[in-house]
């Protein structure tokens, strides 16, 4: 390559010129391909020679001159956290104008000026650690739970039945059917600990649960729409539980693939059908379920 | 007679509770008053002392002296096939129902109830039957 040592520059053994050199180099390397896109480049020794251990000759403002940092100014990649905290979210909002004085837009602040400023301020909570809400708690189920297991629910207005279970949902209830045919047990949330699980398993490996049935599937529904004050308000609660449509064609979906199922274990529909009761000398402690 | 089985060497004894509970053994030697040695070569009891208390004396017993060696208690004990044996008789059978009983799982014990109830109903039709003869007879 072009590179020499000059005649009145002084350099430091094995020290190397940087800079745009006009040499050959350059231009073969941009012939040649940008897919090799940097020769392996050597590092270069310490420029700091060694006074003492830990003591380099020059100062740190030195130094900056000599490897020429000036030159090499990196920026890191923006991270995700600091795009996110660059995007703005909108300050204001437009929306149209309802009830009198239709038409036209107004203009309405996203985040609104506080409408009450308390006397003494709230003083500032402590740090605690380890205490999540409910939605992220750890959700555990019993080993003796699987899917297709025969449950018997203890409590309820189905307490003593026998049923299968299906799935444990994502707030840690048991999803669980009758098959409805068989027990009058529809599809149902029941507690993992107002449960025995038995022995006896149904294979339910092919059985495709649709994939709406969560929580909010379930949750008890209550009308909020206090226009009037007390004294009217206990008629409009909901006082009877309607069984709604989608209700009965899920049942059927999920019952259609369990039944054939259960129909093929000899005397299964037959115990899925009855109800588990303690007698006298029967005891919980001493049964094996 | 009063007593039937006697402590004698060769008495095959049952073993009731302790370590080893549920398993057959040979009594090969007698100790004092209340302790044997005991041999169970087929049934997996090494060669030990065993106090009486902890046996119970089936009607088997086998020819050999005493203080004889594990091998030849074992060559009597297969001459005689006691395990067979042992597996045939009511006792053997009986413990075998207990165990089976305990382990019934709740379906098991639909099963036996479905089960009891049809043979109880079978045999209430034939006494029925039997009695309207009877009475018929009468």
């Amino acid at each position: 390559d072009g590179v020499t040592s000059d005649a009145g520059l002084a350099l430091e053994p094995g020290s190397r010129i940087l800079g745009p050199f006009p040499s050959s180099k350059m231009a073969g390397e941009k012939k040649a391909g940008e897919k090799k896109a940097k020769k392996p480049r050597k590092h270069h020794a310490s420029r700091n020679p060694v006074l003492a251990r830990g003591i380099g000759k020059y100062s740190r403002s030195a130094m900056y001159a000599r490897k020429a940092m000036y030159k090499r100014k990196y920026d890191a990649p923006e991270t995700k956290i600091e795009k996110k905290k660059r995007e703005k979210a909108p300050a204001t909002l437009t929306k149209p104008v309802g009830g009198d004085k239709n038409g036209g837009n107004r203009v309405v602040k996203v985040r609104k000026m506080p409408r009450y400023y308390p006397t003494e301020d709230v003083p500032r909570k402590l740090l605690s650690h380890g205490k999540k809400p409910f939605c992220q708690h750890k959700r555990k189920l019993r080993a003796s739970i699987t899917p297709g297991t025969v449950l018997i629910i203890l409590t309820g207005r189905h307490r003593g039945k026998r049923v299968v279970f299906l799935k444990q949902l994502a707030s840690g209830l048991l999803l669980v059917t009758g098959p409805l045919a068989i027990n009058r047990v529809p599809l149902r949330r029941t507690h993992q600990k107002f449960v025995i699980a038995t022995s006896t398993k149904v294979d339910i490996s092919g059985v495709k649960l649709p994939k709406h049935l969560t929580d909010a599937y379930f949750k008890k529904k209550r009308l909020r729409k206090p226009k009037h004050q007390e004294g009217e308000i206990f008629d409009t609660e909901k006082e009877k539980y309607e069984v709604t449509e989608q209700r009965k064609t899920d049942q059927k979906t999920v019952d259609s693939q369990i039944l054939p199922i259960i129909k093929k274990v000899p005397q299964l529909r037959g115990y899925l059908r009855s109800v588990f009761a303690l007698s006298n000398g029967v005891y919980p402690h001493k049964l094996v379920f | 007679m009063v007593f039937k089985r006697y402590v004698e060497i060769g008495r095959v004894a049952y073993i009731s509770f302790g370590p080893h509970a549920g398993k057959l053994v040979a009594i090969v030697d007698v100790i004092d008053q209340n302790r044997a040695l005991v041999d169970g070569p087929c049934s997996g009891v090494r060669r030990q002392a065993m106090p009486f208390k902890c046996m119970q004396l089936t009607d088997f017993v086998l020819k050999f002296p005493h203080s004889a060696r594990q091998k030849h208690v074992r060559v009597a004990w297969e001459k005689e096939n006691i395990n067979e044996k042992w597996t045939g008789t009511r006792w053997a059978k009986k413990i075998e129902a207990r165990e089976k009983k305990a382990k019934m799982t709740d379906f098991d014990r639909y099963k036996v109830m479905k089960a009891k109830k049809m043979r109880n109903r079978i045999i209430k039709h034939e006494v029925k039957k039997l009695q309207k003869q009877s009475s018929k007879k009468a």
